[in-house]
């Protein structure tokens, strides 16, 4: 599904964060992507989304060298990255609207795309992730959990194979936070969708990652994953087996410092 | 709520310049009813004409600025490299009173209406382009990214985005125009015109010696000002709904 090889990349007058670093997934897999902040985990969703690029070495994904933002990708920020003049059941339209603005012509929505139908599939998400009671409201009216939901059904609302989140549970509290976890959980197992969490929390890589990849400091030279088989699985948290990851994940990131 | 305010606002206002009226007792300050009479009896005669001309050299002039400026500041407020360029041009030219230049403008120009409209169109253009840019350069670039990452390009960015973020600061910018505009146009109206309520006000002020019918002028101008203001604020509630809800506030 993604193929990183051998890629060079830095931002202007700042240090290397990437050299010569190569990393490989297989469709349907979920990934946390775990290291502490400034380590380039944020930047290397913005490579795979197609905002960014390497200066050297190339990343494929699907087979396909990126040049652009993929339209079977969709990205999810830690601030949402919702439209603040638009409600909730607008933002979750924006893609499709966006994908009706272009037609299918394959840069900005896949080719063949089905654009009809829109209120249906939005209507759809909005009862799926729970948000009828606010659908009409601005994200400046709703909780932050509410809003998270509205992230995530706006990107799956177009159908993605690869989904890529950046911290999305950060700044919720406990509770929401495992509802909404236990969501992306259930939204995996439905569909057949690559997931790659970013996140500096080592029980939340090991919650959503089935296979993790540990960041140490910059620049980024080898790979570091760690398997997770039974993540997904229901009462993962807190089992033995989530245990054994933790601590494991707690000496690898020791050892990368 | 609103207008009841207003409205003991106005009552306020008419009595202390009633009592001033009494209190001084002098032609120059003629009672509130004196001048309100008159300008029952003008509005519909001259001063309607004169309310007319300078109505239209206003929102001529506010519509040419928003149109041009908006885009600009736009432009300059996404693209760090172009701000760069215009930056110093524009912190030379902003703060040089455009007033002075009136009889620049009119020599060039000529004596009519474009003259008076151009002139506040360059003092309200300035004003806007740069509240626009500095709203525009205030968009996070993680929202840009991730309506990039839904499949926008430059130009469903423009129109799901950048249009909307600046749509508020077009407003504020209106809203702040008015005032300038109509100062401005009383200066270009003293000169080189026989219409407008600038002319009016100082026909019956300084030549004439009406004092009633200069301050029916003066009304007339506040109330012009006023249903500007009052039209960008509906305005502002029509297409800006997100910026008035109960909770807090974004953008």
């Amino acid at each position: 599904m993604i193929e990183v090889s051998g890629i060079r990349f830095g931002y202007p007058n700042k240090p290397l964060i990437f050299d010569d670093f190569s990393w490989v997934t297989k469709p349907g897999e979920s990934w946390a992507v775990l290291g502490a902040s400034g380590c380039g985990k944020s930047t290397l969703l913005y490579l795979l989304a197609g905002l960014r690029f390497p200066q050297s070495g190339v990343i494929k994904i699907s087979g396909e060298v990126l040049h652009r933002p993929r339209p079977h990708t969709s990205l999810i920020l830690q601030d949402y990255g919702l439209l603040p003049w638009a409600t909730v059941a607008e933002n979750i339209a924006l893609g499709l609207r966006i994908r009706q603005f272009y037609g299918p012509d394959g840069k900005h929505a896949p080719e063949g795309a089905i654009l009809e139908k829109v209120e249906q599939t939005v209507a759809y998400w909005i009862g799926r992730v729970g948000l009828i009671e606010v659908e009409d409201q601005f994200p400046g009216q709703i909780s932050g959990g509410q809003r998270q939901r509205t992230a995530i059904a706006r990107s799956l609302a177009l159908t993605p194979d690869l989904l890529l989140m950046d911290e999305p549970f950060a700044s919720l509290d406990t509770l929401t936070r495992e509802g909404l976890q236990k969501l992306i959980l259930q939204l995996r197992r439905e569909s057949n969708l690559t997931t790659v969490t970013v996140t500096h929390s080592i029980e939340e890589a090991a919650l959503l990652g089935e296979k993790i990849l540990v960041m140490g400091s910059p620049p980024q030279k080898r790979c570091t994953t760690i398997d997770n088989p039974d993540s997904g699985e229901v009462d993962f948290a807190g089992s033995p087996s989530y245990n054994t990851t933790c601590s494991q994940l707690r000496a690898v990131m020791e050892d990368l410092r | 709520m609103r207008r009841f305010r207003l409205l003991w606002a106005t009552l306020g206002i008419l009595s202390a310049w009633w009592l001033l009226s009494l209190g001084l007792n002098k032609a120059i300050v003629p009672s509130p009813w004196l001048v309100i009479v008159e300008f029952g009896k003008e509005i519909f005669g001259s001063l309607g004409g004169h309310f007319l001309a300078s109505f239209w050299r206003v929102s001529a002039s506010m519509t040419l600025a928003i149109l041009l400026a908006t885009p600009a500041g736009l432009v300059l407020g996404q693209s760090t490299r172009l701000n760069h360029f215009f930056e110093p041009l524009i912190y030379l030219l902003y703060p040089i009173p455009k007033v002075v230049l009136v009889p620049v403008v009119l020599l060039i120009m000529g004596i009519n209406d474009l003259s008076k409209i151009f002139m506040i169109f360059l003092i309200l253009f300035f004003q806007v382009l740069v509240l626009v840019r500095d709203q525009a350069a205030l968009i996070r670039p993680e929202l840009v990214y991730s309506v990039r990452s839904v499949g926008a390009g430059r130009r469903a960015l423009f129109k799901y985005v950048y249009f909307p973020a600046t749509l508020p600061a077009v407003l504020t910018a209106v809203r702040q125009s008015i005032g300038t505009a109509v100062a401005v146009l009383y200066v270009v109206e003293l000169v080189a015109t026989q219409k407008g309520l600038g002319y009016y006000i100082y026909l019956y002020g300084s030549t004439m010696f009406d004092y009633p019918k200069m301050y029916a002028g003066i009304l007339a101008m506040s109330m012009m000002g006023l249903g500007l203001y009052y039209a960008a604020d509906a305005l502002h509630h029509w297409l800006c709904p997100w910026q008035f809800t109960d909770s807090e506030k974004h953008i």
